[in-house]
């Protein structure tokens, strides 16, 4: 004790830091939020720094499971533990958590975890009993016994288990009755899962207000239980097929509570199905029939007593001219519509609806490739509130009608214009929409520099921005957007292949970068890649296929800098061991790439994979599989790696100007 | 631990102790048994060769060869109806009785009562031995009755059936038997006990009421030997007895069934009483339901009033009071896969999920292999002890929950089940990682059905978790 207080002088003697009184340290933690290594640094200050530190944080996110015991002991306080980037969480680990964080934690991400069985779930449900939320996703291999033992969290309000295809009707008969509080539950792809599990829950927990019960082998039988939720707000049936009208029409009520609704892909289900299932269902907000009937005055007339409805999805349904008019002719405004890929959508019926669904913030029009001009002419008149208009392959649209949507649609933030004939006029009009964050001009062949400058001077907020094989931009193209949006997050220069590192380098100014993809672009260099790792501490992705000439000086800077990233795309570029093992340093690191490295020696490839420690997912070349020992790889498997083998023979890369001919032959 | 509280290391001098009568009537049941076994090897050996010859060259003529007395019946009958008329005077005494003056003293009532009663009884008991003895005859014109199988299975016992060569004769007959039995008990099983007459609805007085005695339903004979006084539950095993007393007994007209005529007035309906105070089937019981036959009051009775002796050899649970429902069990016992945390089992999943669906705070049960489950890596192993200790522990104070009498119960039966050759398909790990099965989690059901209740602790065939449990729970009571 009395050593304890000496040292503590001794701390105050030395640090200035410790005048700051704690409320305001605090504070200050509270806005530390965009780097998760910040929070570390900051507790590396000095000892009151760090203990302020422990006690401020709610949210933990291991990598390893090896420490797990201390790491929870020192943070007192954690409420969420998310295990995504942790693959290996065993019973021990559970346990542990258990013993440790007891009644304090309320919320754990499994999702992305393995090793873990009924045993540890077990004493997670009894130890921490204040748990709330639990994600148990993508958990194949447990079982009903699993289930049961989930059962044991009675306050648990959110409980995903989408895949987990192991458990039956008799495990979610014991979640149903055990956690009675549920709120929100995914079943999606539960695949052992029926009518009398799903109508157990439906019967046991009456707080229910999400339900996802895609794919599920569920009849009608289970349908009037769920009706009869009083708070259910979200009904997912998507892939139901064994739902069909005939079973429906015997529903006598709908859920009145009901805000979204999907039933996309119910292959049985007709507007006739439709319209009993949505009876008295007054709040209905959302509606989503993707891959369903065919879009026709009927199922318009069906629709049109949804008094709420703001929003419907028709994606990849047979849409007919006269039920786009019928839609067109509701008193409801709608606010979102998407007809994504939906075959026969015509100027007539497309203009009819826009024309009359003024209040329209977001429409997606992608790949309906009989619109011209007289479609987007219409769009942008009467739909200037729009903020998302996704028309990816619209390849009928003129250059002429882009200088449209620049005109009219200011609000836009979210533009997908892949695939299209727009030019540096488009472009130059589009950077009028000063809100816009995400803009995607992939395979735009007709664009250069000169449009892309005017994006950059224009559009500030931009986060997001894909160039795929958009092969007229060059440096100065990226130049002018690095230096105009600096809150870019998201590039992708894929197949841009003028692109140097001057451009790497222009980007390593935006310090928000998490993605940056330029396969193809050979004449990157390992300069340019140094820039970014300097630059971009955020960085969690990086794909650089087919940067023939970045090295392991590369890898080097990377391995230092990039604390953040999580998956890289190193095949066919001149990276060795070397380089490779020196990633290994990047603690988090999960998925890796690495085809066609020539001068990856099996010994070195294993020592790399050996090093680092937190991967989950490695795609390599087949002939690596009998040249390395079967043990390395079980080890690796039993850490939570999973290996993909590759048989792919080296390809020569495609003149950029041809490829999308050649795209479209194959076609 | 305490003897008493451990079923399973009881001696069976205690179990006597406990229902004296019961063991008794076991006891001579088996006797029996065996006599009908000593009977059937003699038969094997062809003592009545000249018989076997003349049913094989007869074996068209069926209906000839039970012949019957008429006058015999005859005579049976007019005493029959002497009597009737005796018990009806009198009844008409005590009614216009009542109906002049006030009401009497109960007890010259219950006198009057305990007359009628024993009267009626009489009455019943030789009408039905002279239908008996016609029951052969009418059997081959019947047959698909099954109100008159039920008579035939255990009252009044058919005689052998005369079809087929001697030696199979006693077996076919008691074939026969047991499979109306069966037929009976499968019928019933489905519904509650004695339901089927639960919808009929005659208005009190149109039918007849009788009651047995407590002795004459539990006797396991009905027929005994004149000069022996062995007792037989069928007449035809009597007779074939009676052969070896002499040999006037093996003429054809003395095996054969004694003969009735059927009776030409039409029967009063009969309703049957249980003798047993206070049961709603007794008929002082203020919503007195009759019991439809005399079958109906024994199996009533047994099931009701008395212990269950027999134990399902295959569960080690189940226990029952008529052998014919140990039958019907053991022909289902392990396939009711759908298992319930009341311990309740179901051959359907949709009915184990109405059930769950009915009641609060029971839950489907998940079978221990699967809980087994995976097995835990060694690196985990140490970990893993302590959560099954700590989870072993939960599970302990939740046992408190459960009633004391049943909780004990729970404990010999875990016993007996570990002690099993099955017991050794847990290795230590999997004790451990099942205690975390975890069924003392959920409360016990506010009702406690004894025939289902602990249906869970069944060994061999069917490892539940739930055995774990219940083996930790007696761990700690040691």
């Amino acid at each position: 004790m009395k050593r304890q207080k000496s040292t503590n002088e001794f701390a105050c003697n030395n640090s200035s830091f410790d005048l700051l009184s704690e409320e305001l340290v605090l504070s200050i933690l509270d806005k530390l939020n965009e780097n998760p290594l910040d929070k570390k640094s900051f507790s590396l200050v000095c000892k009151s720094f760090f203990s302020i530190e422990s006690h401020h944080r709610t949210t933990l996110k291991p990598l390893r499971p090896d420490h797990l015991k201390k790491t929870l002991t020192r943070f007192p306080y954690i409420t969420h533990l998310d295990f995504s980037l942790c693959p290996r969480v065993t019973d021990a680990s559970l346990s542990t958590i258990s013993s440790v964080c007891n009644k304090m934690l309320r919320s754990i991400d499994l999702s992305r975890s393995k090793f873990f069985t009924h045993v540890g779930l077990s004493s997670l449900a009894t130890g921490c009993s204040n748990l709330v939320e639990m994600d148990l996703s993508n958990a194949t291999e447990l079982r009903d016994s699993a289930a049961a033992a989930i059962a044991r969290a009675e306050n648990l309000e959110r409980l995903s288990l989408a895949r987990c295809k192991g458990i039956t009707d008799m495990g979610i008969g014991c979640i149903a009755v055990g956690c009675r509080k549920l709120r929100f539950i995914n079943l999606k792809w539960c695949l052992g899962v029926g009518d009398l599990g799903v109508g157990l829950i439906a019967v046991k927990c009456k707080e229910i207000r999400s339900l996802d019960l895609s794919y599920l082998p569920i009849t009608n039988k289970c349908l009037p239980s769920i009706l009869k939720l009083q708070y259910l707000e979200n009904l997912v049936l998507e892939g139901c097929f064994g739902i069909d009208d005939d079973s429906l029409a015997v529903l006598k009520q709908g859920c009145k509570s009901l805000e979204t609704l999907d039933i996309s892909s119910c292959q049985n289900v007709s507007h006739v199905g439709l319209s009993s299932l949505t009876i008295g269902t007054r709040c209905l907000r959302q509606l989503i029939l993707a891959y369903g009937s065919p879009v026709t005055p009927a199922l318009a007339d069906t629709l049109q007593r949804l008094s709420a409805l703001q929003s419907i999805t028709l994606d990849c349904c047979p849409v007919t001219c006269s039920g786009l008019k019928a839609i067109g002719n509701w008193c409801v405004s709608l606010r979102e519509i998407s007809l994504s890929k939906c075959s026969g959508v015509t100027d007539e019926g497309l203009s009819s609806l826009v024309t009359r669904h003024k209040d329209l913030r977001k429409l997606d029009i992608t790949c309906c490739r009989k619109i011209t001009h007289v479609s987007i002419a219409h769009i942008t008149n009467s739909c200037t509130s729009l903020t998302s208009l996704k028309m990816e392959s619209c390849t009928l649209v003129p250059k002429e009608a882009f200088v449209l949507i620049g005109q009219r649609c200011h609000l836009l933030e979210e533009l997908d214009l892949t695939d299209n004939e727009i030019d540096d006029e488009g472009l130059k009009s589009i950077s009028r929409c000063s809100k816009l964050s995400t803009l995607k001009l992939g395979i735009c062949l007709n664009i250069t520099d000169k449009g892309l400058s005017h994006i950059g001077m224009g559009c500030s907020k931009l986060m997001e921005l894909d160039l795929y094989r958009s092969a007229g931009i060059t440096d100065s193209g990226i130049l002018a957007v690095a230096a105009g949006c600096p809150g870019l997050e998201m590039i992708n220069l894929a197949y841009c292949q003028d692109i140097t590192d001057r451009s790497l380098i222009s980007l390593s100014k935006c310090s928000k970068l998490n993605t940056l993809e330029s396969r193809g672009c050979f004449l990157i260099t390992s300069l340019g890649i140094t820039a970014i790792a300097a630059g971009c501490k955020q960085l969690i992705k990086l794909d650089i296929k087919k940067c023939y000439n970045v090295n392991d000086t590369g890898m080097i800077p990377l391995a230092h800098l990039s604390q953040n990233l999580r998956q890289i795309n190193l095949s066919y570029t001149s990276v060795t061991e070397l380089g490779l093992l020196s990633l290994a340093s990047i603690s988090c690191l999960q998925t890796m790439t690495i085809l066609h490295l020539k001068r990856l020696t099996p010994s070195g490839l294993a020592a790399a994979l050996l090093a680092c420690g937190a991967l989950t997912k490695v795609k390599l070349q087949a002939s690596f599989k009998s040249l390395l020992p079967k043990p390395l790889f079980e080890h690796l498997e039993a850490r939570g790696c999973v290996f993909q083998w590759r048989e792919k023979v080296l390809q020569a890369e495609l003149d950029p100007k041809c490829w999308k001919l050649q795209f479209v032959d194959v076609q | 631990m305490d003897l008493k509280e451990t079923p399973k290391k009881v001696p069976p001098d205690h179990q006597s102790f406990n229902n004296f009568n019961l063991q008794q009537y076991q006891q001579k049941w088996e006797e029996e048994d065996s006599s009908i076994q000593d009977y059937n090897m003699n038969i094997e050996q062809s003592q009545f060769p000249e018989f076997n010859q003349r049913s094989e060259a007869n074996p068209n003529n069926q209906t000839k060869i039970p012949e019957w007395d008429p006058k015999a019946m005859l005579s049976n009958l007019s005493f029959l109806e002497q009597k009737i008329h005796q018990l009806q005077e009198l009844v008409h005494l005590i009614v216009d009785r009542r109906g002049q003056g006030p009401s009497r003293a109960d007890e010259l009532v219950a006198q009057q009562q305990q007359l009628v009663t024993a009267d009626l009884t009489s009455i019943i008991v030789q009408l039905i031995s002279t239908a008996g003895s016609l029951l052969p005859s009418v059997k081959q014109t019947l047959s698909g009755n099954p109100s008159f199988g039920q008579l035939s299975g255990v009252v009044f016992p058919s005689g052998p059936n005369f079809n087929g060569n001697g030696n199979k004769v006693s077996d076919q007959s008691n074939h026969v038997d047991l499979k109306t039995e069966q037929n009976w008990t499968e019928e019933h099983e489905s519904k509650d006990e004695e339901d089927g007459d639960e919808g009929e609805n005659l208005p009190p007085g149109s039918y007849e009421i009788l009651q047995l005695e407590k002795e004459e339903i539990l006797a396991p004979h009905t027929h005994f030997c004149t000069i022996c006084g062995k007792g037989f539950k069928r007449d035809a095993n009597l007779r074939m007895h009676m052969r070896g007393h002499g040999d006037e007994y093996k003429t054809a007209a003395a095996l054969a069934k004694p003969n009735k005529e059927s009776s030409s007035e039409p029967m009063l309906i009969k309703r049957y009483s249980c003798p047993y105070a206070g049961c709603k089937r007794n008929k002082d019981h203020k919503k007195f339901q009759p019991l439809k036959t005399i079958l109906c009051v024994k199996n009533h009775y047994k099931r009701t009033h008395c212990d269950k002796s027999y134990t399902c050899s295959r569960c080690n649970t189940k226990k029952f009071s008529v052998i014919a429902d140990l039958k019907t069990h053991e022909k289902h016992c392990g396939r009711d896969k759908w298992l319930c945390s009341c311990g309740t089992t179901f051959s359907r999943k949709d009915k184990l999920f109405g059930h769950i669906a009915l009641f609060q705070g029971h839950t489907p049960a998940i079978p221990l292999d699967e809980t087994k489950g995976l097995l835990v890596g060694p690196s985990d192993k140490m970990e893993t002890d302590e959560i099954a200790n700590a989870v072993g522990f939960a599970g302990v104070n939740f046992g408190s929950n459960i009633s004391n009498g049943t909780g004990v119960q729970n404990v010999g039966d875990v016993k007996r089940s570990v002690d099993d050759d099955s017991a050794s398909f847990f290795s230590p790990l999997s004790f451990d990682s099942s205690n975390l099965g975890g069924f003392q989690e959920f409360p016990r059901p506010p009702f406690d059905d004894s025939d289902t209740s602990f249906s869970y602790l069944l060994s061999g065939s069917f490892n539940y978790a739930r055995k774990n449990g219940g083996e930790c729970g007696s761990n700690d009571l040691e």
